[in-house]
């Protein structure tokens, strides 16, 4: 009778298709499906690698090939078959672009519809975005202005052409390739991603923005992200994603090595929106990255990350706080509805002496999904005075999801301060019913409470990002309280 | 303006109004008055539109329409409000966010445009005036920190920034020490209008010593026993409301 809004709220969620859902049609250039030395030879020679790389691949393949995937988080998910995957697609496109206006029209429809039309984002926000579509750069804007401060901000694959001793010294030193599973196939297949190098004593101007999209039916996207900020200097990163619809799932195993020197500072954020599957939890992306950032003396590395898409993650971007002095942050909201999974938290080593970190984990689960925070602090011998806060909280939507904390502490030094809390709440009928009374409508309302409650991490991002994420968390959870 | 007949509500098993009947023109104050678990609250809540409850019988016209057949929202567009006993924490969400979110929702039922920023602003200092709400208040999350008289203010403030036809304070004095019990009832009673009605529950008569009813009415389980003009609120709280109970039983 009087208010019924939320049967038919959720009769919506369940019947709403995935607002990103669609696919380019742009000819690709693809490798046939399956992993061998041949198909890494095959990727390394169409990408013009020098040797060393090639070598490097095919170690890491070697290694990986004696691993297991990892069954210890949190998640339930059948197990991609890797030998059906495809690990190279690039779009046909020959010759190098002046400017967009010799895109495909079609990428350019692609691009309209995520909303990132680049003659805007120049104009207004004067971001510079290195557009990724499948595993080719097609566009890099704002270059030379870049360059003239010594700025490199490029696509792996050039970086590896243009600064190989910047990439040799550096790839493979945060997350080595037998770190784990994922990030030794990333090793082996990467086709693409960024790289950023800032020297020393430079403040970057501008935010660095890389917008990745899977693209083609039936492969695997394999990101290598790189970035180096020399002495003194800073940047902020800025990562967003979207992906189209997909019948089968889609692996997505990314590496993002993040190398501060000394007294350099590197913001890395992420708002994350990929296919998270229908309501069943069918054909969405699987996201298994792994994110580490190494922090020299008097450094700082701060992760955000809004994540709202996948049907499973399994990421825990990490600081090994090395120098004396650095500071480490993890500011976190993820969302999870209808049947996503998320196992994601964050790892800070402590080796350093007077090292801090702080960590504000948000988590949100709606629908029947489940949501795992999985964080481990450890504080070395070596790390006097060290210093840890971790905020955790849960927030529920419905009496169906579940939200899980699962903290690992582990102290090897007397004089470390450690201090955790953790909360988990369920959203306030009263709250709602509040909201309803003053004359905001359902949807509106959870939008207010969801992004009130997640506003220490919003606070973080950058302006523009803030927005679209806000936008993105409502969308994410319209109609989801039950 | 509102014509309740015959309601019935029940929240889970239990049945809380049995049949009540009240009708309130524009420009009136009701008082209703009655002992603990008589039904008052859940009487403001079902006029809110609170899914917690059912009705189960009898109807409410609300300026000619059927006010059960609207969701909470669609009644608090179309001019009621509720000032509630235990106002909610948002935390993170601004007080003025709050408001001009509400606001917006009114104008977009009247098939306005969303309100200008100054506009805005310049409302929300002139009713905030009202109940002393300083501007520190204004800016915080929603009754987030906020004392117990702060937070009764704050309905008032959001009350006067709605201007809404049908205001119900539940229990609005309950908390409130004799200062903050004349600030909000002064905003009360600047509101007062010849095209805007109140109903005033509450469990004292102090609070009618302040915003003066024009009619009182006695709420024991779940129906109306008794009704008149303000001294009757007078007579219960020297007599209590046993004798009251007694007659209704007799």
């Amino acid at each position: 009778m009087a208010y019924d809004g939320k049967d038919k709220v959720l009769e919506e969620v369940t019947g709403k298709a995935y607002e990103f859902g669609f696919t380019t049609e742009i000819e690709s250039d693809k490798a046939p499906a399956g992993l061998s030395e041949d198909i890494i030879r095959l990727i390394s020679a169409k990408k013009e690698e020098p040797d060393w790389l090639l070598q490097w691949r095919l170690e890491a393949f070697a290694v990986w090939q004696t691993m297991e995937e990892p069954d210890w988080p949190h998640l339930n998910y059948e197990k991609p078959d890797y030998q059906a995957i495809s690990y190279y697609a690039a779009p046909k496109q020959k010759k190098q672009l002046n400017s967009l206006d010799e895109v495909d029209p079609e990428l350019r429809r692609t691009m309209d519809k995520l909303g990132i039309s680049m003659e805007e984002q120049k104009r207004l926000s004067g971001v510079a975005v290195d557009f990724v579509m499948d595993s080719v750069s097609v566009a890099t804007s704002f270059k030379d202005k870049l360059a003239e401060l010594g700025i490199i901000f490029c696509s792996m694959s050039e970086a590896v052409k243009e600064h190989p001793e910047l990439v040799r010294r550096h790839l493979g030193t945060v997350v080595p390739t037998r770190d784990n599973f994922f990030s030794a196939l990333n090793s082996a297949v990467f086709t693409d991603g960024s790289f950023c190098y800032i020297p020393k004593g430079v403040r970057c101007p501008m935010e660095l923005s890389t917008y990745f999209r899977i693209n083609e039916s039936g492969t695997g996207q394999f990101e290598r992200t790189l970035v180096v900020a020399d002495e003194g200097s800073y940047v902020s990163y800025l990562e967003g994603c979207t992906a189209p619809q997909r019948d089968e799932n889609q692996l997505h195993a990314a590496v993002v090595e993040l190398v501060a020197l000394d007294e350099a500072e590197i913001k890395y954020s992420t708002v994350q929106n990929w296919y998270p599957g229908d309501a069943e939890g069918k054909g969405g992306v699987y996201n298994f990255v792994t994110k580490r950032g190494i922090c020299h003396r008097r450094s700082k590395i701060s992760w955000t990350q809004v994540e709202t898409g996948s049907a499973v993650t399994w990421k825990y971007p990490s600081c090994i706080l090395k120098g004396d002095h650095s500071v480490g942050e993890f500011y976190s909201v993820a969302v999870t509805n209808n049947a996503q999974q998320a196992d994601t938290g964050t790892k800070m080593i402590h080796l350093g002496k007077h090292t801090h970190s702080t960590i504000i984990s948000k988590g949100i689960s709606a629908g029947n999904s489940h949501n795992s925070y999985r964080g481990l602090v450890q504080i070395m011998p070596s790390a006097s005075n060290a210093r840890n806060f971790s905020q955790c909280d849960s927030l529920l939507m419905t009496d169906t999801s579940g939200a899980h904390t699962f903290p690992y502490i582990e102290v090897k030094n007397p004089t470390a301060q450690v201090e955790h809390e953790a909360t988990t709440s369920k959203i306030g009928e009263d709250q709602l019913f509040y909201c309803l009374q003053r004359g905001i409508d359902a949807e509106q309302a959870i939008s207010l409470i969801v992004n009130g409650y997640a506003k220490e991490v919003l606070n973080q991002l950058p302006m523009e990002f803030a927005v679209e994420a806000q936008k993105l968390l409502s969308i994410s959870l319209e109609g989801s309280v039950g | 303006m509102l014509k309740i007949k015959e309601l019935q509500a029940s929240i889970g098993e239990a049945q809380i109004l049995k049949g009540l009947n009240l009708t309130i023109n524009p420009g009136e104050v009701h008082a209703i008055m009655g002992p603990n678990g008589s039904g008052k609250s859940t009487l403001a809540s079902v006029l809110a539109g609170r899914e917690d409850y059912e009705v189960n019988g009898g109807g409410v016209q609300f300026n000619g329409e059927d006010l059960l057949e609207m969701d909470a929202t669609e009644r608090a567009r179309s001019g009621l409000f509720l000032a509630f006993q235990y106002p909610v924490e948002i935390p993170g969400v601004s007080n003025i966010n709050f408001m001009r979110a509400a606001v917006n929702g009114k104008r977009e039922h009247q098939g306005l445009e969303p309100i200008k920023g100054k506009e805005f602003l310049d409302m929300v200092k002139e009713k905030a005036k009202l109940v002393e709400l300083d501007g520190r208040l204004r800016n915080r999350s929603v009754n987030e920190g906020f004392s117990g008289g702060e937070k009764k203010r704050n309905e008032i403030f959001q009350m006067a920034m709605l201007e809404p036809n049908l205001a119900i304070l539940d229990e609005t004095d309950s908390g409130l020490d004799i200062d903050a019990l004349r600030i909000v009832s002064e905003g009360v009673n600047a509101m007062r209008s010849p095209e805007r009605s109140f109903l005033v529950i509450t469990h004292y008569q102090r609070l009618l010593e302040y915003i003066v009813p024009d009619f009182v009415h006695v709420l024991v389980d779940g129906r109306i026993v008794r009704s008149g003009g303000k001294e009757l609120a007078l007579e219960l709280e020297e007599k209590g409301y046993d004798w009251i109970k007694e007659d209704a039983v007799a």
